[in-house]
């Protein structure tokens, strides 16, 4: 049984930080309709941002404080220069431009800042600590409270704010949000920060796994699936979506792994999501039809 | 409504067509300050492409709009609303996710000066703004009688309610002129009542002036000061209701030959 816990409580915080990747893409198709292909270079581009600042010496803090100043800006530039000249556009075209997108970015942060695998440490102790009778990672541990005050955070800034108001407004109704003199574009522009900021903490918590490298943008690839069974459209559908695959992930390497000769981990997110595709489209928590119309 | 200087609003021969397809020919019509104007005719007739035109949805083939005396080729909605143009729209356009009292907040927007910088740090001009918002959206809600929906999600209410509650979003802003798209239709007899009535009192105690879109022609002569008549986008007919009602055009355009003996 503890056992069986262990592989549980594990594959939930693994899932907590799929989580946290799928909301940066929910926030943005929520507001402005696009699957933002860039979400992943733009985590990349945050991640390595900070390595680059720490290695040169800017103490930790100041080094936050500088890559979500040049995520803000970034936001700005791709508000101003991509999304505002396609308004109207289908969503495919809006997909291919994010596509062009995660290409300028993953050139630029790895033309500047090299790509090479940089170690990131973020100070916390990856040894596994005993619950109980439980053995679990206290980084996962780190990593599932961050995302878990990332998601009060925003969930205070969409309920308690005027401004919260305004961006629940547009993603409901453009065209209302619209005749009530709601600055669209101002709006997107907050919308795409956000969505930086979070991968931001993403990108920083992956790339203490993993390194910070060029794979670090390929975390999109694990985002689809958490997004097909969520919901594209709902943030409590991407945390619960990332809860599954991770704790799927994990139980599935565990007890049906050993019959198939293990290797489950890259393929079971996919063969999960390809079920709900069948019998729920939308996914858990999504709107019925994905396209905006 | 005798005849100003300027009048509210103006449309001054505008077109407009759709990949050829003609929705509006050449239409021109002035509306007078603070008061009611309906817009009839059979559907397809140009009159939710109008208010498009109206507040900058669409962009007319030629022709200008003359809104408190400035001409217009073309206006984003964005700058349509923060000159003081307000909208409901048909079957109604709610936040349904947003309880009553968020809807009539977000109407306020355009009013808003405060940045999200500001209103996260909860500093003290976004602390008086929201409770300034507050107090205006609670005032609106109560001349709608819906402040105990105050909190509810828009969604979940009957669509009659609804209907009241885009109203509310929509006058709270405190536009100069408020653009209607059909707000009876789908409503029983009680409901039509209630919000012509609710219609009546914006226009005599706020003097908001006010252009609908309304199928119940019986409704319309009785409340509109103004009825503007169209049919495949030309003016029919543009008058007080009482010279409407004997225009033997419109019977025949838009009450139908068939039915004559209703007309007569």
């Amino acid at each position: 049984m503890s056992m069986f816990l262990e592989t549980l409580i594990g594959g939930l915080l693994a899932g907590a930080m799929y989580s946290l990747v799928a909301i940066g893409f929910v926030l943005i198709y929520k507001a402005s309709g696009v699957f933002n292909y860039a979400q992943g270079s733009i985590l990349l581009f945050g991640a390595l941002t900070f390595v680059t600042l720490t290695e040169n010496g800017v103490p930790a803090y100041g080094a936050i404080a500088i890559t979500i100043a040049l995520l803000i800006a970034t936001a700005i530039a791709v508000e101003k220069l991509l999304l505002r000249p396609l308004t109207n556009r289908s969503p495919m075209t809006l997909f291919m431009a994010t596509l062009g997108l995660s290409y300028v970015v993953e050139g630029v942060a790895q033309g500047i800042m090299g790509s090479q695998v940089r170690a990131l440490n973020l100070g916390i102790e990856d040894l596994p600590i005993f619950i109980g009778d439980i053995l679990i990672s206290q980084f996962d541990l780190m990593a599932a409270g961050v995302a878990l005050a990332l998601v009060i955070a925003l969930s205070l800034l969409f309920n308690r704010t005027r401004i919260g108001i305004q961006l629940r407004g547009v993603a409901d109704d453009t065209r209302a949000a619209l005749s009530l003199g709601i600055d669209i574009n101002r709006i997107w522009q907050i919308v795409w920060a956000v969505a930086g900021i979070v991968g931001l903490v993403a990108g920083l918590l992956w790339g203490a796994r993993q390194g910070v490298q060029f794979s670090l943008s390929l975390v999109v690839l694990k985002a689809l699936p958490v997004l097909i069974i969520g919901g594209f459209t709902s943030i409590p559908g991407a945390i619960v979506g990332g809860l599954i695959v991770g704790a799927g992930e994990s139980l599935a390497e565990t007890y049906i792994g050993p019959f198939l000769g293990g290797g489950i981990t890259p393929w079971f997110a996919y063969a999960l999501a390809l079920v709900f595709l069948f019998i729920r489209p939308s996914g858990l928590f999504g709107e019925r039809s994905i396209e905006r119309v | 409504m005798g005849t100003s200087a300027t009048p509210a609003l103006e449309i001054r021969n505008v077109s407009l067509s759709f990949k050829g397809v003609k929705a509006i020919s050449d239409l021109s019509f002035r509306v007078e300050k603070q008061e009611i104007c309906a817009l009839i005719g059979p559907n397809g007739a140009g009159k939710s492409s109008l208010l498009n035109i109206i507040n900058g949805v669409y962009v007319p083939d030629s022709g200008e709009i003359v809104f408190e005396g400035e001409r217009f080729q073309c206006m984003q909605p964005i700058d349509a609303a923060r000159r003081g143009i307000g909208r409901g729209f048909q079957n109604n356009a709610l936040f349904s996710g947003m309880s009553v009292i968020d809807n009539v907040i977000a109407g306020l927007s355009r009013h808003s000066r405060v940045t999200l910088v500001e209103e996260m740090l909860r500093l003290p001009r976004a602390l008086s703004e929201e409770r300034d918002f507050h107090e205006r959206a609670r005032a609106v809600l109560h001349i709608f009688d819906l402040e105990k929906h105050a909190n509810t999600p828009v969604g979940t209410l009957p669509y009659g309610v609804q209907k009241k509650v885009e109203m509310a979003r929509a006058i709270v802003g405190e536009p100069k002129i408020l653009l209607l798209d059909e707000p009876l239709a789908g409503m029983n007899a009680a409901e039509k009542q209630e919000i012509a009535t609710i219609i009546q009192r914006l226009n005599t105690e706020l003097k908001l002036t006010i252009v609908l879109i309304e199928h119940d022609v019986g409704i319309v002569l009785k409340l509109a000061h103004h009825v503007v008549v169209l049919d495949y986008g030309r003016k029919l007919a543009d008058g007080v209701p009482a010279t409407i009602r004997d225009n033997p055009d419109v019977i025949a355009a838009y009450i139908g030959s068939e039915h004559s003996e209703v007309a007569a």
